[in-house]
């Protein structure tokens, strides 16, 4: 735009605003060249193998048109997957959000022996493989399992059913709400807290009016993550599922079987509902680091 | 003495009475400090009994299984030649990429943090699309890319899809963000002061670079090369559809985990997730003990 008037008005005009005056050549900057290389290979690098995939998902969930695109959701398997993943996301993140706001209270609240324990263990999920997290669930709960022969006979299934998939879900959303709690928590200290006791508030009223308010940006970037990773979870999922169509798939296990019936117009429409959650997410997540910087934690400022 | 030094002296008095220096913690000392606080006994007993349930069990479940096989059995399963080829393609492709990865994020973060360029902000969120786009779809959307008539394919004159080097390129997506994430706050916080002194001594700006910049990054680069490999490593959903899988050529060693479970053979599984995660954690103890070396020699403690 700027280059434009310029142009056009070349001589006339007085320098416009947009191109200040080069900056004096400082020894603690890169070459005006130099920069423009290594801005170059970053958006390149960006673009080859971040931005490409997402623009191959949807352009192959259109490559048959809007109606081709539609009629891929025609199709009750499809809905099962939708509805079950939803009932799993339900269950799984208002108990990792209860999970979190025990474990950064006790934590930033608290100085208690074994904290640094605790802290370790919340982050464990993060350094195991999803396969091995659903894993462990299968050796516990399936048909050969620890408890196996137990569950048998009380006639409870969990593996190959819903129980195992909102256990596998919350094993892999485990951490988020907390990791994004407790830091914040920990710089706020309790001083507040405090004050609101000491004005006679009760243990739940303090929580309720002057903790929950604090940590609440916090709290719903959390749950953001913890969401989108619940929604999209593949791994631990697929490996305590079965694979049971209309009945145990999650919409990211539905998506695998289109493609692999060579679907691909419905298995990329399906994904595309995913990558429109995940491009939400990080949406409202850039959002809350742009805006509620200071009441995010330390990490998440931007 | 005035009154006021009076009431100071007494005042300061009373306050070193009340606020006694705290004691060392260790033996004889009480579980927790005390605190106006309520809800630790709840907060902290919930959350380790949940932490317990939901993860430290079935994962016990994992060592209680191995424990179980026995050294032999273990032995030949891990001497197995499928079992090694996909141990050896899983390490491998995961340091290499975590390699590439720390090259082009040390750019990538580098132009983020120190560069103002149009699509800044726009770029830095999109460097989280790999958190935020689920695994099965970012899987196919490169399987998809990459195969022999996608965008990518058809231009490349050799094969990527269904190789080892799809793997590849599976493996770099996901681990990008690790790297640009763990070195844009230290990018941020670096003291510009160092550089303008080495400026100063007659430096020129790429050797400042090399030999100021560099060793301060290379703690926080080591620390997102071991995140980046360690998700590598144990990745599913993003691999498998651009894999191709064929044993001995490009099958990875989740997969075999998932194969096994799905056979019931729930030794094997377990035998193959025991030698992932005792190379992960030899390679991650190496990477760490680099890490500290680094610090050591950096003089700080960051």
């Amino acid at each position: 735009m700027a280059a434009d008037i310029a142009l056009r008005f070349p001589a006339t005009t007085a320098p416009s605003r947009e191109t200040p005056p080069a900056p004096p050549p400082s020894a603690t900057t890169e070459t005006p060249a130099t920069r423009r290389v290594v801005i170059a290979i970053s958006l390149a690098f960006i673009a080859a193998v971040l931005i490409l995939p997402l623009a191959a998902v949807f352009t192959e969930a259109f490559r048959g048109g809007v109606s081709k695109y539609l009629e891929s959701f025609d199709d009750p398997d499809t809905w099962a997957a939708i509805k079950l993943t939803l009932l799993v996301t339900a269950i799984a993140v208002p108990l990792n959000v209860v999970f979190g706001l025990a474990a950064s209270w006790a934590i930033a609240k608290f100085d208690f022996r074994g904290k640094s324990v605790l802290v370790t263990l919340i982050d464990l999920p993060f350094s195991v493989s999803p396969v091995v997290s659903g894993m462990s669930y299968v050796l516990l709960f399936g048909a050969q399992g620890y408890l196996g022969h137990y569950l048998d006979t009380i006639n409870l299934q969990i593996i190959f059913a819903t129980p195992g998939l909102v256990l596998a879900t919350i094993f892999v959303t485990f951490p988020f709400v907390a990791r994004e709690l407790i830091p914040l928590m920990q710089e706020q200290g309790s001083s507040e807290e405090e004050a609101a006791l000491s004005l006679g508030a009760g243990g739940w009223r303090t929580f309720w009016s002057v903790t929950l308010p604090n940590v609440r940006w916090a709290l719903l970037y959390g749950v953001l993550l913890s969401n989108a990773r619940a929604m999209g979870e593949f791994g631990a999922v697929s490996v305590v599922s079965g694979h049971l169509r209309g009945l145990t798939n999650t919409i990211p296990l539905q998506v695998e079987i289109l493609y692999n019936d060579y679907n691909f117009v419905a298995a990329f429409a399906v994904a595309s509902v995913l990558a429109g959650l995940g491009l939400v997410t990080l949406a409202v997540k850039s959002a809350l680091e742009w805006r509620y910087a200071d009441q995010l934690a330390a990490g998440r400022r931007r | 003495m005035s009154d006021a030094e009076i009431g100071r002296a007494l005042t300061d008095r009373a306050y070193s009475q009340h606020r006694r220096p705290p004691r060392k913690r260790g033996r004889g000392t009480t579980f927790r400090k005390p605190s106006a606080i309520p809800g630790f006994g709840a907060a902290l007993g919930f959350t380790w009994l949940y932490l317990a349930v939901v993860i430290l069990v079935p994962l016990g479940a994992v060592v209680l299984w191995t424990g179980s096989l026995g050294p032999e059995r273990l032995w030949q399963i891990a001497s197995d030649a499928r079992v090694g080829h996909a141990l050896r393609l899983s390490f491998g492709l995961s340091l290499a990429a975590a390699a590439v990865n720390a090259v082009f994020g040390l750019i990538v973060a580098w132009a983020l943090t120190r560069y103002d360029f149009p699509g800044r902000r726009l770029i830095d969120a999109a460097v989280d699309l790999p958190f935020a786009l689920p695994t099965a779809v970012a899987g196919i959307a490169l399987a998809s890319i990459y195969a022999p008539n996608g965008w990518v394919g058809s231009i490349i004159p050799f094969k990527v899809a269904f190789t080892p080097a799809g793997i590849f390129v599976a493996l770099v997506f996901i681990g990008l963000p690790f790297i640009v994430r763990t070195l844009q706050p230290v990018l941020a916080d670096l003291d510009r002061e160092v550089e303008e002194a080495a400026a100063t001594l007659g430096a020129s700006r790429a050797w400042a670079l090399l030999k100021v910049v560099l060793p301060t990054l290379l703690p926080a680069l080591l620390t997102g090369f071991a995140l980046a490999f360690a998700r590598a490593v144990g990745e599913y959903g993003s691999v498998i559809f651009i894999a191709g899988n064929i044993p001995y050529v490009s099958e990875i060693a989740p997969l075999l985990i998932v194969m096994r479970l799905e056979e019931f053979d729930y030794g094997s599984a377990t035998a193959v997730a025991t030698i992932m995660l005792a190379l992960s954690f030899a390679i991650l103890l190496f990477v760490n003990l680099v890490e500290a070396w680094s610090r050591k020699r950096l003089g700080h403690g960051r």
